[in-house]
């Protein structure tokens, strides 16, 4: 099994990832991006797993998702309260802390 | 039953001054009485100390561990031998009497029974200088002594003259204990490297004199020169001996009982007492004993001097103490303790009364300046009779007590070194000369005023009388029994009839001067303006000192500020401060509060650290 194509899509994905959480401004958005990111690093684990048979890297997979999971309830819950605060998901409403 | 007598001797005051100071600050009346009382209680129990024992013939010693360190021992403890003993008697006797007369005198007063608190803590320190046995116990109650003057002559504090006497007094008598407190420490260090390390005075003399038979000359001798030096400046400070004398007469701004307890009677006579004390370290070294007479000597004549010029009748007899005491030190000085310790006897008898004398006049003008009284002795006959008997014993007039004990200095001096003796005749004349000034100007002549009033009442005048008989029969006390004498002096006749004809002639021709000549004295102040002059500056010592402090310690002062506005300020702390906020303004711009690029710069950061981790591990 060549692992090459996994790792391609695996290295694309996480470009694409890093390109919006840099890029997009609206927090919704952006923990989207995150959650491409993970997955990316996943989807590596995944294919590194199947290939020599060792189950250590799908357990980290696992746990990946798992801190996917709780990142996405605590950056949905600010998404909200941001919302809630300033009537819109966009980072520029948080630019308050600058020097 | 003699060691808890003692014990309970010097705890009374403390006492008396505690639940006044706790309890009876509204309550003046009682707070005087308890005071006074808790006084006279004191003196009865040396006195049976005194009548049940007589003169111990050794050292009673108890004392209990205050301070145990794994090389160094404290003790807290009592010391009961001759000399104490007579300080011991002197002290409460001198001191009640001082107390019952201040009940009048003060009566009245804001400060009642403040001032009966801080009269109490002195006798409390005073008999604790008293019967220490040890160099640190000693130290303490040394600066004991210290504060409650400086709170007794800064009692009417809201005089600024008074304030600042007392801070002179403080910070004068401070320089002189600093040097006693390196001598403290330089005598116990070098015993200490030498493995017996000790603050007990009888395990001092004890080892010394081991020291001196095993004949270790050299640098023994050196050390305990320098340690005697060193500890002979405490006493120079608070003896009042030049040049750290300044403090004395301004200490006269306090009210005159105090000057009688503290500045003529007691407090002054610790620096000789401590002299007798530690006559054993300091008669180990030639060179301080000499050094010793020479300041006392110096005093003596330079106070009596200054006594001359003086209008303010506390003055006079503030600086005819510092003369007394340059005579007792000078005694010290000539290797006879039981002589300068007899005249401190007397000499507490007779100045006290003078200054209780003058307290009286006092009291009654309102006024302390010697021009503006005259003709007193019919007004107040006992004031002035009594005053007269002070002013005999003063000058040393035979019989009066001070003829004995002035005699016996003037003949160890005789007998020791002439120049010292010579220069103590002529502190006789001069003595003599003053004191009949102030008696001519104060109770002779005509009255000035019509109004004057009499003689305190029974208060006042008991201590009056009591001193006075001391004075007058002082002389025949058994003083010199308590110290024993080191060695035996055998002046000629000739020295005591040349010492009383001096001193009486001066007294003599004084009276007879500034009571029926003021125009022979005004001439003779006229043609020897340049002395009066001198001695009205005080030497100058006073210009002197200010002058030192002004272009010196104000100096230093001003550099050590600047030093402090440039370096501490200015570099480090302001320093610190201008460099954190540079380094700030520096990273500032990528402080731009957006997500995003946070994101990026942790991005680039986490994979530079990769990368450089790979390149390493490779």
């Amino acid at each position: 099994m060549p692992l090459g194509p996994y790792f391609v899509l695996s290295a694309i994905l996480f470009a694409l990832g890093l390109a919006g959480l840099f890029l997009r401004r609206n927090l919704l958005l952006i923990l989207l991006s995150i959650e491409i990111l993970l997955n990316s690093a996943n989807l590596s684990l995944i294919a590194g797993s199947a290939r020599w048979g060792d189950l250590t890297g799908q357990v980290f997979a696992f746990f990946g998702m798992t801190i996917a999971a709780a990142e996405v309830t605590v950056g949905l819950a600010l998404a909200i309260l941001l919302f809630r605060n300033a009537n819109s998901v966009d980072t520029k409403e948080i630019e308050l802390l600058k020097g | 039953m003699v060691i808890s007598l003692t014990w309970l001797i010097l705890w009374i005051p403390f006492f008396a001054a505690v639940l006044i100071l706790f309890f009876l600050l509204n309550r003046p009346r009682l707070a005087g009485w308890i005071a006074t009382g808790a006084m006279f209680l004191v003196f009865a129990l040396s006195g049976i100390l005194f009548l049940q024992g007589g003169i111990p013939e050794q050292t009673i010693e108890s004392s209990i561990r205050w301070v145990a360190l794994p090389t160094v021992t404290i003790e807290f403890g009592i010391l009961l031998d001759g000399l104490s003993l007579l300080m011991l008697l002197m002290v409460t006797g001198v001191g009640s009497l001082i107390f019952l007369y201040s009940q009048e005198y003060m009566a009245g007063d804001k400060g009642y029974p403040r001032y009966f608190a801080c009269l109490s803590l002195f006798a409390f320190s005073m008999l604790g200088i008293v019967l220490a046995n040890n160099l640190v116990e000693i130290f303490i109650f040394w600066e004991l002594v210290g504060l409650s003057s400086y709170l007794l002559i800064g009692h009417w504090f809201e005089k600024p003259e008074a304030s600042e006497a007392g801070k002179k007094a403080f910070l004068t008598t401070r320089v002189g204990d600093v040097g006693f407190l390196l001598g403290i420490l330089l005598v116990f260090g070098w015993l200490e490297s030498g493995g017996e390390g000790t603050f007990n005075f009888t395990r001092l003399q004890t080892l010394l004199e081991g020291i001196r038979q095993a004949g270790d000359g050299g640098e023994a001798l050196r050390l305990l020169t320098l340690a005697g030096l060193l500890i002979f400046l405490g006493v120079v400070g608070k003896s009042a001996q030049f040049p750290l004398h300044v403090w004395l007469p301004d200490a006269m701004e306090g009210p005159t009982p105090v000057s009688a307890l503290i500045h003529a009677a007691t407090m002054v006579a610790a620096g000789v007492f401590l002299l007798a004390r530690l006559f054993f370290l300091f008669s180990a070294s030639p060179f301080v004993l000499s050094v010793i007479a020479g300041i006392g000597t110096l005093t003596a004549l330079l106070a009596a001097t200054l006594a001359m010029v003086q209008n303010d009748i506390k003055r006079v007899l503030a600086y005819s103490t510092l003369s007394q005491l340059g005579l007792m030190v000078a005694s010290l000085g000539l290797a006879n303790p039981q002589a300068g310790m007899f005249h401190l006897a007397t000499h507490a008898f007779f100045k006290a009364l003078l200054f209780l004398g003058a307290g009286s006049v006092i009291h009654a003008l309102h006024t302390q300046d010697i021009s503006k009284m005259s003709g007193l002795l019919g007004r107040m006959p006992v004031t002035g009779w009594t005053f007269f008997v002070g002013t005999l014993a003063l000058v040393g007039i035979f019989p009066t007590a001070g003829f004995w004990s002035k005699e016996e200095i003037l003949g160890t001096a005789y007998r020791q070194s002439l120049p010292v003796f010579c220069l103590l005749l002529l502190t006789t004349l001069f003595t003599a000369i003053y004191m009949g000034r102030v008696f001519a100007r104060v109770f002779l002549g005509e009255p000035k005023e019509k109004k004057t009033p009499g003689d305190p009442s029974w208060a006042m005048t008991t201590p009056l009388w009591l001193l006075a008989f001391f004075s007058l029969a002082g002389g025949f006390g058994p003083w010199k029994n308590f110290v024993p004498l080191v060695h035996e002096f055998h002046a000629p006749s000739f020295v005591a009839l040349l010492g009383l004809g001096i001193g009486g002639g001066g007294l003599g021709a004084a009276l007879y001067l500034y009571t029926f000549r003021p125009e022979a004295v005004a001439r003779i102040r006229e043609i020897a303006w340049a002395p009066r002059k001198i001695l009205e500056r005080k030497y100058y010592m006073d210009d002197l000192y200010e002058a030192l402090i002004r272009y010196g310690q104000d100096r230093f002062a001003s550099l050590c500020d600047l030093f402090e506005r440039i370096v501490v300020v200015g570099f480090t702390v302001n320093g610190t401060a201008r460099l954190t906020r540079w380094m700030g303004h520096l990273v500032r711009g990528l402080q731009t509060g957006r997500v995003q690029f946070y994101a990026l710069l942790f991005s680039l950061g986490v994979t530079l650290l990769t990368y450089g981790l790979l390149l390493w591990s490779r």
